[in-house]
């Protein structure tokens, strides 16, 4: 009798259990989280209310380290900027320098002696004084390959902005001079316009000198920025707590920021929906009308600073032919694709620069679609019936291009429409970014995104002949060009400046080695109690100014 | 002692096994194209820079002297530095390790215990509708992508029932204490009872969707294994004798069923350590498979090899140690 019972109970016990797993996604999980909910949801909703402000931002992958001078990676800079700062730094929302770390500064008639008067009373999170001293120290750490502190593996970013390292031709900084503990001199080899743009530069950062020589800086991160590093789990979470001592009294106004990596799009957008976390970058530009939509979340738009284009092997037939190459701009239709790439979140673009950088040239009317013009141009470089060509399209999402594949194919129709038969080719991202610099491909697609807001940053990378085999993609050499854009180089006049970079845009536009299709607005959903969340066009900011109700 | 024997035996023989894997692997990484160097420095890389840190990472070096530079500092015990973050892959691999093993164990208690229960109930009552039934989620089960099954739970239960937490191993505005790096028993050595079911409850989801796949494939491992077993004299035997119908099944027959049930589980264990890449994208787990995923993206050699030879060594283990469990499930079963 005993066991009859014993029996019964557990096949119904096993039965449940079955009809549980029967609905495997359904049913095992409503136990445990009726209770769970009482606990789970409210420090979602109001986080204000009792307890410390925490902002939780998701992102797609985690940062590679915490010594920014090493990276070139977005996703390192997001973080790094919240725990350092720079001598100069950009205003909220474009790339107008403006004081940071140096109160102000003064430029020597030659261009060639900057002077900056630092900030008084800083302190490093670890107590020490920021002063003359450590500006030379990372400066020094920087540029000088035999310096105890210099990666092995060099510092990417300084060779770029600053031409090499000391000892090498085209080293900008000559020497870094302490005048007195709050006043520091850089002398110049040579003149360098977009110097002080390059400054406010997030690998930039100015770290305390006695971390540095610990030789964590990676890892336990020490700057004077409104937040302190708290903690970092690999792949998980970083966290900041709030710097009590910062210098601006006014700011942080959060206790602690939590950057959580969720690499899916779809799942990191169901989290800030149920509330696990508060702000998000990388949304799926189709998901960003439903953000819209919905009252307790809010859609920001990051500002442009990147250029999405399709790039002509010039130094392959047929598209050493600049007709061939107009012709296929005319072939495209830019507002369209904005329209179904980007989901609206971006505009046309004219130029291999985004409008929001001075020295734009809005004087320059774009090639409107215009299949018959295009067919007429490809006839007069002796194609009237077209080619063949390989294009290579992008396999991941960028911010710039978001869905590379889809783009190609929208490109492909109407490629065929003038003759031209395009076959699409696409590869993994690592390989792709190697064959397109080495010139192994006809046409392609590929962006770039901005560092300094500097034209200086578009035009000289993308299109100067000094940068093939580098960034300049579509292998394009001008002569005419490129003396323009080194003469823009060495010019400490603003106007000049302009002027130059108008001068070649219009000379880049003619002879069309790319045909520029967008600059796209990234767009960031956050719940709707953020505010103060202004995102820099430079793709990274500090969040010293965010709030959260 | 025959045991041990078998035991240090098969020891030995991974020797092989992970030589002649660590060989493999080299040779496909060195073969696809990329180059780890760009990945570094990004795409804005000037190409000096880059050709400076190729010559620095050994990467201008033939393959096969990188090979024996990497075996030797593997008999070292040294499995290498990452090329990205710098940091010793031991060291490294520690948390994500725990981390996969932690969704593993929860997902394979999930699969054994709702897999075998009713592959055991199907076959007992064999062609009635629950067995129907069974076999038919059963195979839609097998056959649901990871992927899917993940956002739809997430959708269902945490965007719009708001049940449970869709992402991460725990509450990042209150995060688990880290000791072990398994947080459920650093919860319970915190003593943190609230962290425990925060960790649980973030453990569910994953769990079952990593657990699918293997909970259907041992639902009808369980249910064919036990017909087989069913049918046998012994089985009739213990009717006769009068034993109740419970006892029958789940002592005399399972018991001779479980063995091909143990080999399927070692086997999939296995492959949910390494394989579990979907899942713990989707989840933002920070486990090994993501891990081992993101180093083949960015060409992080070392990464790729060490973490891959780790993998290889937890599942020959984890077939060992399933081939000792047959002995104790089977005594008739002998070692040589």
């Amino acid at each position: 009798m005993k066991k009859k019972v014993l029996t019964a109970a557990m096949t119904s016990l096993l039965a449940l259990s079955m009809a549980l797993a029967g609905c495997s996604s359904s049913q095992p999980a409503q136990q445990p989280t009726d209770q769970g909910q009482a606990q789970q949801t409210p420090p979602a909703t109001e986080p204000a209310k009792n307890g410390p402000k925490q902002l939780i931002i998701g992102r797609g992958a985690d940062t590679k380290t915490l010594d920014p001078i090493r990276e070139t990676d977005g996703e390192t800079f997001k973080v790094t900027e919240n725990i350092y700062e720079t001598l100069v730094s950009y205003e909220d929302t474009n790339t107008t320098v403006i004081p940071g770390l140096a109160e102000s500064w003064e430029i020597s008639e030659d261009g060639l002696t900057y002077t900056f008067k630092l900030r008084q009373g800083v302190k490093f999170h670890d107590g020490n004084d920021f002063n003359a001293e450590a500006v030379k120290f990372n400066f020094d750490r920087w540029m000088d390959k035999s310096n105890k502190y210099h990666n092995p593996e060099g510092f990417p970013y300084y060779t770029d902005m600053f031409g090499g390292y000391k000892g090498d031709p085209d080293h900008v900084i000559k020497e870094v001079k302490v005048v007195d503990s709050h006043t520091v001199q850089f002398i110049l080899n040579r003149t360098q316009a977009p110097f002080l743009a390059n400054l406010g530069m997030s690998p930039f950062a100015i770290a305390s000198p006695k971390a540095i020589e610990g030789g964590k800086l990676g890892d336990e991160p020490v700057g004077t920025g409104p937040f302190k590093f708290a903690g970092w789990k690999r792949n998980d979470i970083i966290t900041l707590e709030k710097n009590p001592d910062y210098w601006n009294k006014e700011y942080p106004k959060l206790d602690k920021v939590i950057f959580k990596v969720i690499p899916e799009n779809t799942a990191r957008l169901t989290a800030l929906t149920s509330g696990e976390i508060d702000l998000m970058d990388g949304l799926n530009p189709d998901d960003a009308e439903a953000v819209k939509e919905n009252k307790d979340l809010q859609l920001i738009m990051r500002p442009s600073m990147n250029v999405g284009y399709l790039a002509f092997n010039t130094e392959k037939k047929p598209f050493d032919n600049p007709k061939v190459r107009q012709a296929i701009s005319h072939a495209i239709n830019k507002p369209e694709m904005v329209k179904a790439f980007y989901s609206g979140l971006g505009e046309p673009a004219t130029n291999p620069m985004p409008p929001s950088l001075w020295g734009y040239n809005d004087q320059i009317k774009d090639r409107e679609y215009n299949l018959d013009e295009a067919k007429k141009l490809l006839a007069e470089a002796g194609f009237p019936n077209g080619f063949k060509v390989q294009f290579l399209a992008m396999p991941v999402p960028r911010p710039y291009i978001p869905d590379g594949k889809k783009m190609a194919e929208a490109i492909q129709q109407n490629l065929q429409k003038i003759g031209i038969q395009a076959e699409i080719v696409t590869m993994e991202w690592a390989t792709y970014l190697e064959k397109t610099r080495q010139g192994e491909y006809e046409m392609c697609l590929l962006g770039w995104t901005g560092d300094n807001g500097d034209p200086d940053n578009f035009l000289y990378t993308l299109l100067d002949k000094n940068t093939i085999n580098g960034n300049n993609i579509p292998r394009y050499s001008n002569e005419e060009v490129h003396q323009i854009l080194l003469k823009a180089q060495s010019a400490t006049d603003q106007k000049e400046r302009e002027t130059l970079y108008k001068k070649a845009q219009e000379l880049i536009f003619n002879d069309a080695p790319l045909v520029p299709i967008a600059h796209s607005t990234p767009p960031i959903a956050a719940k709707a109690g953020v505010t103060g969340y202004q995102p820099h066009p430079k793709g990274s900011e500090s969040v010293e100014k965010v709030d959260i109700q | 002692m025959a045991l041990l024997a078998y035991t240090v035996r098969r020891l030995l023989m991974l020797i092989p096994v992970l030589l002649g894997m660590s060989l493999i692997v080299f040779a496909i990484i060195h073969a696809i194209p990329g180059d780890p160097a760009l990945t570094i420095l990004g795409e804005k890389a000037s190409p000096q820079a880059l050709a400076d840190l190729r010559e620095q990472l050994g990467l201008n070096n033939p393959w096969y002297t990188q090979y024996f530079h990497y075996l030797a500092n593997l008999l070292k015990g040294d499995l290498g530095v990452s090329l990205h973050s710098k940091a010793p892959i031991t060291v490294e691999m520690g948390p994500y390790l725990a981390a996969t093993f932690e969704l593993t164990l929860v997902s394979m208690l999930f699969a054994v215990f709702i897999g075998v229960n009713a592959g055991i109930i199907s076959a007992w009552k064999q062609n009635s509708w629950f067995d129907y039934i069974c076999m038919l989620i059963a195979l839609i089960g097998v056959s649901m992508p990871v992927f899917w099954l993940g956002l739809m739970e997430q959708w269902v239960f945490a965007q719009e029932l708001k049940w449970l937490p869709s992402i991460g191993r725990d509450n990042p505005r209150d995060p688990v204490a880290e000791i072990t790096h398994f947080y459920i028993i650093d919860t319970i050595l915190a003593g943190r009872w609230d962290h425990f079911r925060d960790v649980v409850e973030h453990l569910i989801l994953p769990g079952v969707a990593l657990g699918t796949i293997p909970m259907a494939i041992i639902a009808r491992i369980t249910r064919s294994s036990m017909l087989e077993v069913m049918r046998s004299d012994y089985i009739r035997t213990a009717r006769a004798k009068g034993l109740g119908q419970f006892f029958v099944v789940y002592k005399h027959a399972l018991k001779n069923a479980l063995i091909p049930v143990l080999t399927i589980v070692g086997v999939q264990v296995g492959l949910l350590i390494g394989g579990a890449v979907l899942t713990e994208t989707i989840f933002g787990w920070p486990g090994v498979g993501r891990y081992i995923y993101t180093a083949i993206g960015n060409r992080d050699y070392p990464v790729i090899q060490s973490g891959i030879l780790i993998i290889a060594t937890i599942f020959v283990l984890i077939n060992l140690v399933v081939d000792l469990l047959y002995a104790y499930v089977d005594p008739r079963i002998k070692y040589r």
